[in-house]
């Protein structure tokens, strides 16, 4: 019980969650866990089902793509404040990426079929999370694309012919 | 020939340098030491000012002092080599000579922000711009308010001043957070655009300061991360380092709408170069 009184403050200090309705916020605390991750474990693997997601209350976690041959590729961070994956809302729920704790992570972690099935049943509530997932999408799309243009790259390697 | 302190008064004509001293920063990325041969000083600049730097023979070229404004013995710059000039005086030794005019331009504004939160966001060699401000703030640091210093840099190789942002980042009284745009395993910071750090920085946005300086790509999404974040046009300041020739306000070289970089920048308030900050080509 106490736990979840401590998830349920947890989601509504979230700014994810800012100006969610009660009911629905309650919803929500009914799918979620807290989950703790060792320095250097991994959190998912890439191409398995997206069935959580997870916003993070103390550390940072690495999103890596492994290139054979490679060293692990770091494409983005995330830390406190910030939610962990978003395949679980778009078909096919599938993981991106790897992610991987950079330091003991604890996170908030909500069980993506039971929050599907919830908002399958309640439209009102799908509306209210696409609409707060859709801009996290957009920035790190946004960010990705950024990152490609390489703004600090060397002129010498973006001569103009 | 003119002496040092005269520099400026005779802006056209460059004043002959002796270099104190060469630092390899990061492969592409020096600093020079430069102090007047004729030993006149002291040297006093803005934080943000520049300086013409003329490596005899080869050609001049703008260059932001990125020293401590409180050392007058000598001038610091840092530059990246990208051609023919930058790369030529890289190869310089002490007590070779450089020519310089200046220091020209406008300047942080570092008065301004007594008794605010600063906010420094910084991209690649923009950090070497910036670090004059940076010096005077932590100099005068109980004037200011919260001091937040964001850097971003291509991969961990490419931080600029490293042991410094550490160093800063140690302080109680200043914020540090850096960011880079790729790496690989061995690298435990952050990852990602420079402008993700904004939202985890924490400054009372009706009370700050933004100084910014970096590639324009860099500093137009800073803008936007800094007035989503609630700061208003007037208080956000960026450096813009647009290739200049004379320095005067005279080639109209570096001329874009109705201002010159070299004149009235390289530093302005964003509302004043609002309508025209987008346009690439002049
Ligand atoms: C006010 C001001 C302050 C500056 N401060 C610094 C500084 O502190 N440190 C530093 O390393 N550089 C600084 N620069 C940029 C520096 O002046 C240029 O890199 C230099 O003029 C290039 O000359 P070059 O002969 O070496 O190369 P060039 O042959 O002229 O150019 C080589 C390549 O660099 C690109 N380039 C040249 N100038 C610029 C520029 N201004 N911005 C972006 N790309 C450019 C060119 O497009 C070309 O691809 C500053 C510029 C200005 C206007």
């Amino acid at each position: 019980m106490v736990q979840v009184e401590g998830l349920e403050r947890l989601l509504l200090e979230h700014p994810l969650f800012e100006g969610m309705a009660d009911e629905h916020r309650d919803l929500i605390a009914g799918c979620a866990a807290n989950a703790v991750f060792e320095a250097g474990r991994y959190v998912y693997r890439q191409g398995g089902p997206a069935d959580r997601f997870y916003l993070i209350r103390h550390g940072s976690v690495a999103l890596e793509v492994h290139v054979p041959g490679r060293e692990p590729f770091i494409v983005e961070t995330l830390r406190e404040g910030d939610v962990l994956g978003w395949g679980w809302i778009l078909p096919p729920f599938r993981l991106n990426f790897d992610a991987r704790a950079l330091q003991l992570m604890r996170a908030v972690s909500i069980d993506a079929a039971c929050l599907r099935g919830k908002m399958d049943e309640d439209h009102e509530l799908g509306y209210q999370l696409y609409r707060r997932f859709m801009p996290v999408i957009a920035d790190r799309l946004a960010a990705s694309r950024l990152q490609i243009v390489d703004m600090y790259g060397h002129p010498d390697d973006y001569v103009r012919t | 020939m003119p002496t040092a302190a005269a520099a400026t008064l005779e802006p056209m004509t460059p004043v002959p340098f002796r270099v104190l001293g060469m630092r390899k920063e990061l492969p592409d990325t020096y600093t020079l030491d430069l102090a007047p041969a004729d030993g006149d000083g002291p040297l006093h600049f803005a934080p943000g000012q520049f300086n013409m730097l003329y490596h005899f023979g080869v050609g001049e070229i703008p260059i932001s002092i990125s020293g401590d404004p409180a050392a007058t013995d000598r001038l610091t710059h840092t530059i990246r080599s990208v051609g023919a000039v930058s790369r030529g005086m890289g190869t310089l030794k002490a007590g070779d000579m450089v020519g310089v005019r200046g220091p020209f331009g406008s300047a942080w504004p570092v008065d301004e922000a007594r008794g605010r939160d600063v906010v420094i966001v910084c991209g690649g060699i923009g950090l070497a711009p910036l670090r004059p401000a940076i010096y005077h703030i932590l100099a005068n640091r109980p004037s200011y308010g919260r001091l937040v210093i964001l850097y971003g840099a291509r991969s961990p190789r490419d931080i600029l001043f490293r042991r410094e942002l550490e160093r800063w980042g140690g302080r109680l009284d200043t914020y540090v957070d850096a960011t880079v745009d790729r790496a690989t395993g061995e690298w435990s910071g952050n990852v990602g655009v420079v402008t993700n750090l904004i939202r985890h920085s924490g400054f009372d946005p009706v009370d700050t300061i933004a100084m910014v300086c970096g590639p324009e790509t860099m500093m137009q999404y800073t803008v936007e991360a800094l007035r989503d974040r609630g700061l208003d046009n007037t208080r956000i300041y960026l450096s813009m380092e647009r290739n200049m020739k004379c320095a005067v306000g005279f080639c109209g070289r570096c001329q874009f709408g109705g201002a010159f970089v070299c004149r009235d920048g390289p530093v302005f308030r964003f509302d004043r170069i609002a309508p025209i900050f987008r346009v690439w080509e002049f």
